[in-house]
């Protein structure tokens, strides 16, 4: 689409672009380019001279046991906050999408976690599961579960799960909602007179017509647990205990501190690179597609 | 007409009630704590309701600090960080929406290529080039400033292309009249343009703040003052591990702390947030 009164002029286009072209270059196509050429670049240990070896870096990184463990983490760890916090949030607005009173009050009620930082969110899970003074801890000691996210890998990671998905339900709990009034309500009248009771309703009608809203909040979610749940990482587990919670981009960034291992790191960060481009191009590919339909 | 259940009604009252509290139940839970005493807290006999020491552990967190781990009172690193969300939300909207004023209303050379070079960078998040612009950064002299801590996180495409959909649907009449009436660029700019914009402005700057309010992974690579920290890296560096060594009371207190100014935005600001939720993600 293009506009047809347009203004004249060369000079003043680029005067107006220039301040993002300046900080887009700057701090985004210099330092990516640089992630490129450092992954085929090993430094020794001391730092004094640098040897460029094609793609070792990438062969030492896919010969390496524990990057598969944190691909694997990573994985499991998008299925269960995607899954999670997508039925939830599904279920929340499917009961708040009735034409009842107070429904504008629950709304604001739901989706406020969405502001909550990520590492603060953490906190506040780590709080409440503390092995020694958390108020569930002691609750599920008194059932008989030793629990211990400090030592035991699978309590790491259900506490790091369940503050990625208690603060991602917000968000997806809104696009279902925008998705549910999007749907006509003739559609649902005609099925409740041919005698279609709420939960055939619901499995035959709405949630076809909703599979494009979850579609596009499935890849949203797994970029989610790709970038952002860094914060919860950092501050629940720091990856641990024994990496049993360090996903891919804990990794980038525990290989490359203090100067460690920046080749390693930077090939890791070039594969999330091409991971979140595939992403983005399946979701372009899908909209299109909704566009011509 | 749908059928109209009480039995219905009832059972999404009911979940919906579920919810709220399992949702509110954390923060609920942190403030009860920021209220009590260590003591108590370590004990393992936290009640569910709040305790006499309010006023004090949050004077504490807000103007004394606390003890071992960051020694800068809390008051400073909320000023962190609003200082950097509010350079991320501005800064943000004033450059895109100046190029995406440029890439609408002209037609020049290499327009095409600057808006795709602007458009690659939508979904690329600062955690994949992190370490090199990191490096950039500290070679510009920026670490610990507050330029360096919100331009890296500036630039990407989200604003350009929500400005760029909004001035595709002004009607190409409103241009024709103002150079009628002889307006040029930034007349038109200043009286037509940023008047439409402003929903549009204030619903992406409620989404940025958010947004550089609670950033975490770059703060904590770029500040190495005390000084310079925002909260969220405060709260973090005031959980140790070793349990004995936390204050929960303080911690719990600053964490309240770090969530209120986004939460309230949200809450007071709903239609603006909603919007600009919705039309930056696509």
């Amino acid at each position: 689409m293009e506009k047809r009164a347009i203004f004249g002029g060369q000079t003043l286009p680029y005067l107006l672009l220039a301040p993002q072209l300046i900080v887009t270059v700057l701090f985004f196509y210099w330092p990516a380019s640089q992630a490129v050429w450092q992954s085929f670049l090993i430094q020794d240990a001391f730092g004094t001279s640098t040897e460029f070896v094609w793609f070792e870096n990438y062969q030492s990184l896919f010969a390496n046991r524990e990057y598969y463990n944190a691909m694997g983490t990573t994985a499991l760890f998008s299925i269960l906050v995607a899954g999670f916090s997508l039925s939830i949030a599904l279920l929340l607005a499917v009961m708040a999408d009735r034409q009842m009173r107070g429904a504008m009050s629950y709304r604001t009620l739901l989706i406020w976690p969405y502001a909550v930082a990520p590492a603060v969110a953490g906190v506040l899970w780590l709080f409440m599961f503390q092995p020694s003074l958390g108020m569930v801890s002691r609750g599920l000691r008194g059932m008989g579960v030793d629990w211990n996210p400090l030592l035991k890998g699978g309590h790491a990671m259900t506490l790091v799960v369940m503050a990625a998905v208690w603060k991602q339900i917000s968000y997806n709990f809104l696009f279902f909602l925008a998705g549910l009034a999007a749907i006509p309500r003739s559609v649902i009248e005609a099925a409740a007179i041919d005698g279609a009771r709420p939960w055939r309703r619901f499995w035959t009608i709405i949630f076809p017509l909703l599979s494009p809203t979850t579609f596009f909040l499935l890849v949203v979610n797994i970029t989610y647990v790709f970038f952002e749940t860094f914060g919860i990482i950092d501050a629940v587990t720091g990856g641990g205990p024994a990496k049993a919670t360090e996903t891919m981009v804990y990794k980038v960034f525990s290989d490359g501190r203090l100067g460690g291992d920046l080749g390693g790191s930077a090939a890791q960060s070039v594969v999330l690179l091409l991971i979140v481009i595939a992403l983005t191009a399946i979701q372009f590919r899908y909209i299109e597609r909704k566009v011509t339909y | 007409m749908v059928e109209n259940s009480r039995f219905g009604d009832i059972l999404a009252y009911v979940i919906l009630t579920l919810g709220v509290l399992v949702l509110a139940f954390p923060v609920y839970l942190a403030f009860v704590a920021s209220t009590w005493d260590p003591a108590t807290i370590v004990n393992g006999q936290l009640p569910l309701r709040p305790g006499p020491y309010f006023l004090q552990n949050y004077y504490r967190v807000l103007f004394e600090g606390t003890g071992s781990s960051t020694r800068q009172p809390v008051s400073v690193m909320m000023l962190n960080s609003l200082v950097m969300a509010l350079m991320i939300a501005i800064g943000k909207i004033a450059i895109s929406i100046l190029s995406a004023y440029a890439i609408v209303y002209y037609r020049f050379p290499f327009r095409q290529s600057a808006f795709w070079i602007i458009f690659v960078t939508l979904m690329l998040p600062v955690e994949v080039r992190i370490y090199p612009t990191y490096k950039v950064v500290a070679d510009l002299g920026l670490l610990d400033t507050y330029a360096g801590l919100s331009l890296p996180l500036i630039a990407s495409a989200t604003g350009t292309l929500l400005f760029r959909q909004f001035f595709m649907t002004i009607p190409d009449e409103l241009l024709e009249a103002s150079k009628i009436d002889g307006a040029g660029p930034f007349k038109f700019f200043v009286d037509t343009v940023l008047p439409l914009s402003i929903t549009t402005i204030a619903a992406l700057f409620v989404i940025q703040f958010i947004y550089g309010w609670n950033q975490y992974l770059w703060p904590l690579l770029i500040t190495t003052k005390d000084n310079m920290q925002t909260i969220v890296i405060g709260i973090k560096k005031m959980i140790v591990t070793q349990d004995a060594l936390t204050e929960w009371q303080l911690a719990m207190a600053t964490a309240v702390l770090a969530l209120l100014p986004p939460v309230a935005v949200v809450v007071l600001m709903q239609r603006l947030f909603v919007r600009g939720l919705v039309e930056t993600e696509k």
